[in-house]
């Protein structure tokens, strides 16, 4: 992996491989994770489940759990003390379902249980006797679109319906393709499971939760709602966060564990295990596409026209920004005038769908990556040119109306991905492992066929739709030392290290101390959207100014010298006109200062009916070649190379840059050839490790990565968020690759043996 | 929960014979999937770990026959002399989960559990492999064709257990060969082992029917319309592959389809009888 790097600056600043707070104790397993908390007196949660995907709750008989000793409270819809309902852009998933009304996917919370032990718990929940009513489960979205399904909830079954309509929708193009596309259901899957710690406050009019989470102040904002107390009366201390992925973005267990510990006066923990997490948070959309894509003879995009359907499953999540997201993204990193474009995310007995590393915008590329090879073929052009010919540039504008005014290097990312080295051929004396099947031994060098395949996309960055989501930090100088706080979650993306980056660079520091990740500060936003770099870097960056400016106006005045003339220079303090330089170090030792700051984005704004508007901040871009060699007779794949070239505005720390790169490659082979949740009729097939396949070792590719480093004006820090990109073109990509060694046309994500080979 | 922590062969049946109920506990990677996932509450526990006896394979020469401890891990046939002795099952014992899995996990779990996915299994089955059953009145040998009875069943009766397997040693070639969704680390969605010797093909195939299937009509009709000595030509590949499609008896499920685990163990048959004579 090759990484370029101007002049070395000094160790721990920004653009150097500064290391992470938390590296040593997570990989010595010292780390807390939510999952490790524990506390004096502590009783352990847990939550009853519908089997069910669509019933209604005739009764609930909780007696005979009561009856089991160590059993110390028993919850249910009647003791939510607040609203019954949460969720991130509509409030329309009960914290438990209430008897009389339904439940709506297989996995709904129904009860909670607090006692003395996890057994104890697990008896209780047995013991708990629930009547339904059952019904058929509503499964197919385009009963729901056509209005013949019944209506699963009161708001309806359409989450949300847009169109997009630009340029002029009735010219046709030379050649024309088309395709239907289908996108499985993907899981997050992180490691590190659902767990919070709630502690009631003495009073019992407060509480305070220990939670992995990847939005602190929304989360206490719903969990405030449905308890029925104030926001100041609830306090969230992030938990260790072992990945999030977008998994972590909605209400799971917070609630839960608050009410037992308010019920029972004493601290409780909730801890998923891995096949509750499968029922306890939302999953990547399952999504149908259809895109039909008119072009000049020689492969210029006319217009391009889409129909998509995002399954949202039960409840609402993101799913209506999912759509925006999906929809505004159809024509990719492409120059586009015409569009026609239908988009829906419709409610369903399916599992919850909301937030997943690329939010949307995978389901589209995928699609749209499709289709652009399709267009290569039928205009006799090579995928690598036809990319070429019609990739978007600066200034030019999307199908919403909208101007890319971010850097836009799309043709740069192609280039330098197809300048890095082919890899070489399988030799004829290949070890087992490095050829389709792996450990299975299923084939023999000559079973095999290599393929190439490109997958290139664009990707918005931070919230969209006029939403604010400004971040705060907070930079003190006390005694000497450095602090910074903030309430960014830290979910494995390295921002404690970053901040600490941005404050030695900033302040000429090498010390810096993190205070806690908790609500005491103002928000962060969430970490989502390939946003806490731009975002939360941009508020620590602009504490950190506040600061060392105070700090350069006190030295001003002491010294008689115009602060004008002062910077920070390494570690000094130094007067560019004249003599002054003094350690930083030496000037803060009896300075107190205190800064805090907000950092927003330009304003946004919604889509009208067309789907025109500026709804997007900011855009990413990246391009990825796979390199595969596919069994065909059997449809085992082996991903051999992944190389790409990512717009990254500038590179602040290359390790996590390729972190980000190498885990988001992974993820994306993921979608392409194995994860998926298996849903039949409502109810979860696979919902363990067992069945629900992650790439190991032997599946992941060498990655090659290359970073495109063009300041981006817009972004405090020049960066762009490098978080999604590298999982959303990697998909297409891999499933090009395999459509080349096959000639198949795999309509289908992600692609498995039978659809290569029967 | 009780735990007992046997020494010897012995121990362990009259631990058995006191409790017939009693829980064996080999390697744990089974049975403590039972446990942590579908809350399996076992009373009473007989670890078998401390059982050296079970732990340790053999050779005679003179039979030419190896014994392998139900106890002895993955991880030692991987590799070493019993690779060389057992190609195919130290072929099986390398696709068996991870190697934290392969350092634990044992032939004796493996026919306890007895799932039609089991790596070992279709290995016996192809090498005819014999069980060594002791309980209550003594040992009884058992042919794994009587053993396995069905899905996650056999033939075990109450306080026996299983204290070692012996291979017949032959000369000729043997081979092991699974399909899975993901290139390690995956339950089989279907195998096949395959043994070839002067005379004789034998073929088995996992995951796709209730117990391991011997491919007979493929074997006989290898037997009769092919020459061992030489390599197999096309039209006889393809109809040893048709006949080895037709005995399997798969289900289609969320792992897979049945289609694709019946064209599957055809390809995987065919492979490795044209491996067989490279
Ligand atoms: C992550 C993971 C991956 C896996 N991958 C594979 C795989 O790829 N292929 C595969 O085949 N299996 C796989 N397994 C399953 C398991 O590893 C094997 O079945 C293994 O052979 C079980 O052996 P064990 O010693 O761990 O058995 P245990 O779990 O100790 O026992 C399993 C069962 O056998 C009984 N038992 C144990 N010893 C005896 C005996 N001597 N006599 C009679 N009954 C006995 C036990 O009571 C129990 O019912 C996997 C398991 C895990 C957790």
């Amino acid at each position: 992996m090759s990484v370029s790097v101007a002049a070395p600056p000094r160790a721990g600043t920004l653009g150097t491989n500064a290391s992470r707070p938390d590296g040593i104790a997570k990989v010595q397993g010292g780390f807390a994770f939510s999952s490790d908390m524990w506390a004096e007196n502590m009783l352990w949660g847990a939550t009853l489940r519908s089997p069910h995907p669509f019933a209604r709750i005739v009764s609930i008989d909780v007696s005979a759990a009561w009856k089991i000793n160590g059993v110390e409270t028993i919850v249910t819809a009647d003791d939510v003390p607040g609203v019954n309902a949460y969720g991130l852009i509509v409030q329309d998933q009960p914290v438990f379902a209430r008897v009389g009304d339904l439940v709506r996917y297989s996995g709904e919370p129904i009860a909670a249980v607090a006692a003395d032990h996890p057994e104890t718990c697990k008896r209780a929940l047995e013991a708990i006797k629930v009547e339904y009513e059952v019904f058929d489960p509503v499964v197919d979205p385009e009963e729901c679109i056509a209005g013949r399904a019944p209506e699963i909830h009161p708001h309806g079954n359409v989450f949300r319906h847009q169109r997009i309509v630009t340029g002029d929708p009735s010219v046709t193009g030379d050649v024309v393709v088309e395709g239907d596309y289908e996108i499985g259901m993907q899981d997050q899957a992180f490691l590190g499971l659902e767990a919070a710690l709630a502690i009631p406050d003495s009073g019992g009019d407060g509480v305070e939760l220990y939670i992995a989470t990847q939005w602190l102040h929304e989360d206490r904002k719903q969990i405030a709602a449905c308890l029925g107390l104030p926001e100041d009366k609830v306090r969230l201390v992030l938990g260790g966060v072992g990945g999030a992925f977008g998994a972590r973005e909605d209400i799971s267990l917070q609630v839960h564990t608050c009410l037992l510990a308010l019920r029972t006066g004493r601290p409780v923990r909730i801890a998923y295990g891995r096949e509750e997490s499968f029922y306890g948070h939302v999953h990547r959309h399952p999504a149908r596409i259809w895109m039909r894509h008119h072009a000049t003879r020689d492969g210029r995009i006319v217009k391009i026209e889409s129909r998509m359907v995002f399954d949202g499953g039960a409840y609402c999540s993101t799913s209506p920004a999912v759509l925006i997201n999906g929809i505004t993204h159809t024509q990719g990193p492409y120059k586009c005038d015409n569009a026609v474009v239908d988009g829906f995310a419709v409610r369903t007995n399916n599992p919850p769908c909301g937030a997943m590393r690329g939010f949307g915008v995978v389901q589209a590329c995928y699609a749209h990556e499709s289709q652009m090879d399709k267009l290569a073929a039928a205009c006799g052009v090579d995928p690598v040119e036809i990319r070429l010919l019609n990739a978007m540039e600066t200034g030019d504008k999307l199908i919403t109306g909208q101007v890319v005014d971010s850097v836009a290097p799309v043709e740069e990312c192609i280039r330098a991905t197809a300048a890095i080295p082919l890899p070489p051929d399988l030799p004829s004396d290949a070890d087992f492992r490095d050829i389709p099947g792996g450990s299975g031994r299923t084939a023999d060098r000559s079973h095999i066929r290599r393929g190439i395949g490109w997958g290139v996309s664009i990707k918005n960055l931070m919230y969209s739709e006029g939403f604010d989501d400004y971040s705060t930090a907070r930079c003190r100088i006390s005694n000497g030392v450095v602090s910074i706080k903030f309430a960014t979650a830290e979910v494995g993306q390295g921002f404690v290290m970053l901040a600490q980056q941005i404050a030695r660079t900033v302040l000429g520091v090498d010390e810096v101390l993190l205070d806690t990740i908790d609500t005491q500060v103002g928000s962060a936003g969430s970490t989502s959207a390939s946003r806490q770099t731009w975002m939360s870097g941009g508020a620590v960056n602009a504490a950190c100014v506040a600061v060392r400016d105070k700090v350069l106006a006190h030295v001003a005045q002491y010294n008689d010298l115009d602060a004008e003339n002062l910077v920070v220079d390494g570690t000094e303090i130094v007067d560019i006109r004249g003599t002054f330089r003094k350690p930083v170090a030496e000037v803060i030792r009896h300075l107190e200062v205190d800064e805090t700051a907000e950092y927003h984005h330009p304003p946004t704004e919604d889509l009208d009916e067309n789907g025109q508007g500026n709804c997007h901040v900011a855009f990413a871009f990246v391009a990825h070649r796979a390199v595969v060699d596919v069994d065909p007779e059997l449809g085992l794949v082996k991903v051999v190379q992944v190389a790409t070239a990512q717009d990254v505005g500038r590179v602040l720390n290359p390790l996590s840059c390729v972190g980000q790169v190498e885990g988001g490659i992974a993820q994306g082979l993921g979608l392409a050839v194995m994860e998926e949740i298996v849903v039949t009729n409502g109810k979860v097939r696979n919902p363990s490790f067992t069945d629900y396949l992650l790439p190991t070792f032997l599946d992941a590719p060498d990655v090659e990565a290359v970073f495109i480093e063009e300041f981006e004006p817009k972004s405090p820090l020049g960066a762009k968020g490098v978080g999604e990109p590298p999982c959303i073109s990697v998909t297409p990509a891999i499933a090009n690759a395999i459509r080349n060694a096959t000639g198949r046309e795999l309509p289908r994500v992600p692609i498995r043996p039978y659809d290569v080979c029967l | 929960m009780s735990v007992a922590l046997p020494t010897s062969v012995d121990e362990v049946v009259d631990l058995l014979v006191r409790n017939p109920s009693a829980t064996l506990l080999a390697g744990g990677t089974d049975l403590m999937v039972e446990v942590n996932l579908h809350g399996r509450r076992p009373t009473d526990v007989v670890a078998l770990n401390r059982v050296a006896e079970l732990r340790t394979w053999s050779v005679d020469s003179s039979r030419r026959t190896v014994t392998i401890g139900s106890g002895v891990p993955y991880a030692e046939m991987e590799t070493g002399e019993l690779a060389r002795l057992l190609p195919a099952l130290a072929e099986a014992a390398r696709t068996v989960g991870s190697p934290q899995i392969r350092a634990a996990g044992t032939l004796g779990g493996n026919l306890g559990t007895c799932s039609p996915a089991g790596d070992g299994l279709p290995v016996l089955a192809a090498l005819e492999a014999s069980i060594d059953v002791v309980g209550p009145n003594g040992s009884r040998q058992v042919h794994f064709a009587d053993f396995m009875v069905g899905v996650k069943r056999n033939s075990l009766r109450p306080s026996e257990f299983v204290r070692s397997v012996t291979f017949p040693l032959n000369d000729g070639w043997q081979g092991y060969a699974k399909v899975g969704t993901r290139n390690a680390m995956v339950i089989a969605t279907a195998s096949v082992c395959l043994v070839r010797t002067n005379d004789h093909v034998a073929v088995a195939l996992g995951a796709v029917g209730p117990t391991i299937i011997r491919a007979n009509g493929a074997e006989a009709w290898l037997a009769a319309n092919h020459r061992m000595s030489s390599p197999p030509s096309n039209d006889t590949l393809a109809e040893f592959g048709r006949l080895v499609r037709e005995a399997s008896r798969p289900i289609d499920d969320h792992r897979s389809t049945a289609a694709y685990r019946r064209h599957a163990v055809g390809v995987l048959a065919q492979r490795l009888l044209t491996r067989s004579y490279s």
